[in-house]
């Protein structure tokens, strides 16, 4: 019994850490509706300018003014953040956001190795809270009481900010209705600005609370920012009670499920998010989200089909492809093919993202079931080349069907966290089966057969496939099915009146982008020779939207131009710098900053101004 | 029309790419390395210093045959999939005649993997999984630093003296946890057929929820503790556990706990006593150390951390098996390789033909607190040729050539 309150006062104490990192997340989500990637940056900021104002501060105000100071600090860079970078592409596609934050995140943490050095840096404990208290018997770190109160504080705290004063009501407001807010004459840019600078001020606040209890090191954004998000999730977007609810959940499951499964927590957070969202598709305390007005930012140019002049000049690009071997090493062959493999990988996602307006946080997942897939055709059943690189789009086709059936019951960012628990499922199955994913050592010896060994070859036939695969993207889009698609994203309602079904289009759609994604991981396992749960990572999904959005997602083929340059500059880049995600983040927000539709859509909307000598 | 272009783009990219290849002189020697710089800073940036020290050294003894040494390094960004993409361009552009280095065990057995298809020689430098010379060995691949079996054994040696009977299990919860507590387990038990294990816990990486572990730690009421953890997680165990009383009366035994990388971050909350391998860097009383120690304090004012001895060795021991091979052919270097003498700031290491194993070793001693720094006590040096496995259970284990 005893033992059973201690574990419960951890879970509590945890819960709390959790919620300070995550309540932050919360806010910004619920009124600018960013889905702020750079949240994890600005924690790790907080914990290392708390480690480093701790030490210059001293005696007992010094620790404590220490941890505010810092998180001042790096409140006022988020504010800077927001007003030099973000208010810039408000009005442009969601995603782009996520896109400028995930640049920022990386430029971090390149930039804390730069100012920190690369070692883990430990803080002082909290003064006059080092020890234990003894709670039946048992001793409990006595910070830890501090942080079970500081956790209730907060959400009380934050609760009165909302709700009695006026900043707090035009916040609530702008939760609800931003355009009618900024009908009323409320200055928007400045309620957005608050409000980031807040939640970033909570981020750093919650990093550097955990001090006394964790050492600053420069990998912990990207081990808090998907953990704060799924909870946000959870609880329901916005909503800071969810958010606390969903933090306490999560924490007493863990505390209490690893005396049953040891290994369970590296799932948890994951499944309790499917199974929430499975059952209640707005989180726990979440409301359906109001229709858009307008399809904001995704203002789409008209799609057409190729005119014959066009589809000319696909056949000689594609002939100039054919023929780079006879003037490309082999070097040069294989990073054509991964380039060629991603921009496959890239349109498939764009079926998904672009056509239907379902943005997936978890693509990576299919790509990586299909290089599984032909990884253990190859290994485990010993089928040819050519079974496993039908086996590989099959275990994905597969897997895009049955995660796609629920996943497309959801809508918008609930639909993108859905596909990212799954992605995350899968992804643990791969890194914890060991005996027959050989876990994070993952599967080798994956080489093509000796028709396909040499460089050149194998680029032929990353070539063929890859061509098909995206001519026949194109004809999908250019179907029925692909217009019933697209009038979905655009009209969910009008586009049911007339009979069509959004489950069952959705459905197909997220499916087929599933096959073609696979088709591109199985070349993928070829062409490196092996296969890892990297495969299915959150950061290779993160690429793909990278992509997608770079080449420009209102387009047809976005996608493919925006692999061909995300790809190439990573594959250069960290060939030629150590700074590869300083060099990487920067070119991002330059991109975006400059190019918010796209480069392709750019491209398009300068001709289309050329010809017709309209629009800003 | 987009797609054309895009392909064109490509294409046009490709060939820029080929084009930037520069023609190498013929009298210079050239080694690909590859290494987690990005990811993992702390370990690998004393580890860079390291080669680069011992580069500038053979270089001023005349490079080999009078011929000049030169290393390509490359970053793989922690990633197995880039590792391949820079093995590929050191062999196909730079015209490199052998591979080293790897951190990661899967980015040490990708490239391994790479090694064997295109036929070149890799020298492993750090990963410590067991597969890379035995489950998934392969004629081309060579390993530097005692596998997490040795280490296990190692440790086993000392664990055995203890009076513990009941052992709980902490390790992160990915292969080379789960690889090194079981190879523990198996060995303690083997010594110790009286022992019983009681509990076990499997923190993710990098995500460790101390508190809930060390309370599930404590309820299982062990003798002693095995722990795994390392880097921030270890940070985090070690502040609860040592807050909550877990350590207290019990008896801890700990993988890589003494490497200053890992030892100098807990400062002055180093738990004492703690029985680990490591690295005493100004203990250490072996004389090729005195030297090394020296150059490497004149050169970089900074003292060596155990990444710096490794990157160090690893290129005087690529120097000399490239010297014996008197060749640049990958054949010549692993007969070459197979069975050679190397000198290291540990003393003279030899690779093993049967398994491509060195036999460089570690230290393992107690952790104590000196001067609010974590310190090793009572240490030895463990010459990896006493625990690498038995000849026949890397015959039973390594697939034929």
């Amino acid at each position: 019994m005893t033992f059973l309150f201690n574990e419960f006062a951890t879970g509590l104490a945890s819960a709390s850490s959790l919620f300070l990192a995550a309540c932050g997340l919360s806010i910004i989500f619920g009124v600018t509706r960013i889905v702020n990637f750079s949240h994890g940056a600005f924690y790790m900021l907080g914990a290392y300018a708390a480690v480093t104002a701790v030490g210059h501060l001293s005696g007992d105000f010094g620790f404590w003014g220490g941890i505010v100071v810092a998180s001042l600090l790096v409140a006022a860079v988020g504010a800077l953040v927001e007003m030099t970078l973000l208010r810039r592409i408000y009005a442009a596609h969601e995603l782009l956001q996520l896109l400028l934050t995930f640049g920022v995140t990386l430029v971090v943490e390149d930039l804390v190795v730069l100012i920190w050095g690369p070692a883990d840096l430990l803080g002082p404990r909290a003064p006059g809270l080092t020890g234990a208290v003894d709670l039946f018997g048992q001793p409990f770190p006595t910070y830890d009481l501090l942080l079970i109160a500081l956790g209730p504080l907060t959400l009380i705290g934050l609760e009165l900010l909302l709700r009695r004063t006026r900043w707090g009501v035009l916040v609530r407001a702008a939760t609800q209705d931003r355009e009618m807010v900024a009908a009323l004459g409320v200055n928007q840019q400045w309620l957005f600005t608050g409000v980031f600078t807040l939640g970033i001020f909570l981020a750093a606040f919650g990093a550097a609370l955990e001090l006394p209890r964790e050492a600053a090191s420069h990998t912990m954004d990207l081990q808090i920012i998907t953990e704060v998000l799924v909870v946000v999730v959870i609880g329901g977007l916005g909503n800071v009670f969810g958010t606390f609810l969903a933090a306490i959940i999560v924490s007493e499951l863990n505390a209490f499920g690893i005396l049953v499964l040891p290994k369970i927590s590296i799932i948890l957070v994951f499944l309790v998010m499917a199974l929430v969202l499975v059952v209640r598709p707005w989180g726990l305390l979440g409301r359906a989200e109001a229709t858009a007005r307008a399809a904001s930012g995704l203002q789409v140019m008209r799609w057409h089909p190729l005119i014959s002049r066009e589809r000319l000049f696909v056949i000689v690009g594609i002939a100039a492809a054919a023929l780079l071997p006879l003037v490309a090493g082999d070097y040069a062959l294989t990073v054509a093919s991964e380039v060629l493999i991603f921009m496959l990988f890239a349109a498939s996602l764009q079926l998904l993202v672009g056509a239907g307006g379902l943005v997936s946080f978890g693509h990576a997942a299919y790509f990586g079931l299909g290089a599984y897939g032909a990884a253990l055709a190859l290994k485990q059943f010993g089928l040819s080349m050519a079974a496993a690189l039908a086996a590989g789009p099959l275990l994905g086709f597969a897997g895009a069907l049955l995660f796609g059936w629920f996943c497309v019951r959801l809508s918008g960012v609930y639909f993108a966290m859905l596909t990212l628990a799954f992605a995350q499922i899968v992804w643990s199955v791969a890194f914890q089966w060991t005996e027959v994913t050989g876990g994070d050592n993952g599967l080798i010896g994956i080489w093509p057969n000796a028709w396909v060994a040499k460089a050149a070859h194998f680029y032929w036939l990353t070539l063929a496939l890859v061509t098909i695969g995206i001519a026949l993207l194109r004809v999908i889009l250019f179907s029925p099915f692909g217009y019933a698609l697209r009038a979905l994203r655009d009209n969910e309602l009008r586009a049911e009146a007339i009979g069509l079904s959004r489950h069952r289009v959705q459905w197909f759609a997220f499916a087929a982008a599933g096959a073609f994604a696979a088709l591109a991981g199985a070349l993928y396992a070829f062409l490196k020779g092996s296969v890892f749960p990297d495969d299915l990572g959150i950061p290779l999904s993160i690429d793909g939207l990278a992509m997608v959005l770079l080449g420009g997602v209102g387009t047809v083929a976005g996608g493919v131009v925006g692999a061909a340059l995300y790809k190439s500059l990573s594959i250069w880049v960290i060939s030629h710098t150590d700074y590869s995600k300083l060099v990487l983040g920067l070119l991002i927000i330059a991109m975006v900053s400059i190019f918010p539709q796209g480069v392709l859509g750019a491209l398009s909307r300068w001709q289309a101004r050329g010809i017709v000598g309209e629009q800003p | 029309m987009k797609t054309a272009s895009a392909l064109l783009a490509s294409a046009t990219l490709a060939v820029a790419l080929t084009a930037s290849v520069c023609a190498s002189a013929q009298d210079t020697i050239k080694i690909g390395e590859i290494n987690s710089y990005s990811r993992l800073p702390s370990f690998t940036e004393p580890y860079r210093k390291g080669w680069q020290l011992a580069l500038e050294q053979i270089n001023a003894a005349g490079g080999i045959d009078g011929k000049k040494l030169e290393v390509i390094s490359k970053d793989d960004g922690g990633k197995p999939a880039e590792a391949v993409t820079a093995a590929n361009e050191l062999v196909a552009n730079d015209g490199v005649v052998m591979l080293a280095g790897t951190f990661f065990s899967n980015i040490g057995l990708a490239v391994s993997d790479f090694a064997k298809q295109k036929k070149i020689f890799f020298l492993a430098a750090e990963p410590l999984t067991d597969a890379i010379t035995l489950s998934k060995g392969n004629r081309y691949t060579f390993r530097l630093r005692p596998s997490n079996y040795e280490q296990a054994a190692m440790l086993v040696d000392e664990a055995a003296k203890l009076p513990a009977k009941k052992w709980a299990t902490v390790a992160p919860n990915y292969e080379y946890g789960q690889s090194a507590v079981a190879v523990f387990k198996k060995l303690l038990s083997a010594k110790r057929p009286d022992i019983q294990w009681v509990g076990e816990q499997w923190p993710p990486i990098g995500k460790i929820d101390a508190g809930a572990v060390v309370e599930a730690l404590a309820k299982t009421e062990p003798d002693a503790i095995l722990n795994v953890t390392f880097g921030p997680d270890l940070v985090k165990f070690v502040r609860e556990g040592d807050t909550r009383g877990l350590f207290k009366g019990r008896s801890v035994v700990s993988f890589l706990t003494g490497e200053p990388e890992y030892l100098d971050p807990l400062k002055g909350d180093t738990p004492q006593g703690w029985i680990v391998t490591g690295y005493p860097w100004n203990a250490v009383t072996i004389p090729e150390h005195a030297a090394f120690l020296k150059a490497y304090e004149a050169k970089y004012h900074d003292y060596p951390r155990l990444g710096s001895v490794v990157g160090y060795s690893t290129l005087k021991a690529a120097a000399a098996i490239l010297a014996k091979a008197k060749s640049t052919n990958s054949e010549k270097l692993v007969d070459a390789a197979e069975g050679i003498q190397v000198e290291t700031p540990f003393g003279k290491v030899t690779f093993r033909k049967i398994d491509h194993q060195s036999t460089f070793g570690t230290f393992v001693g107690k952790t104590a607190l000196k001067d609010g720094k974590g310190v090793l006590v009572d240490f030895h040096y463990c010459d990896g040729a006493k625990y690498l496995p038995p000849a026949s259970e890397v015959e039973a284990l390594r697939p034929k050539d």
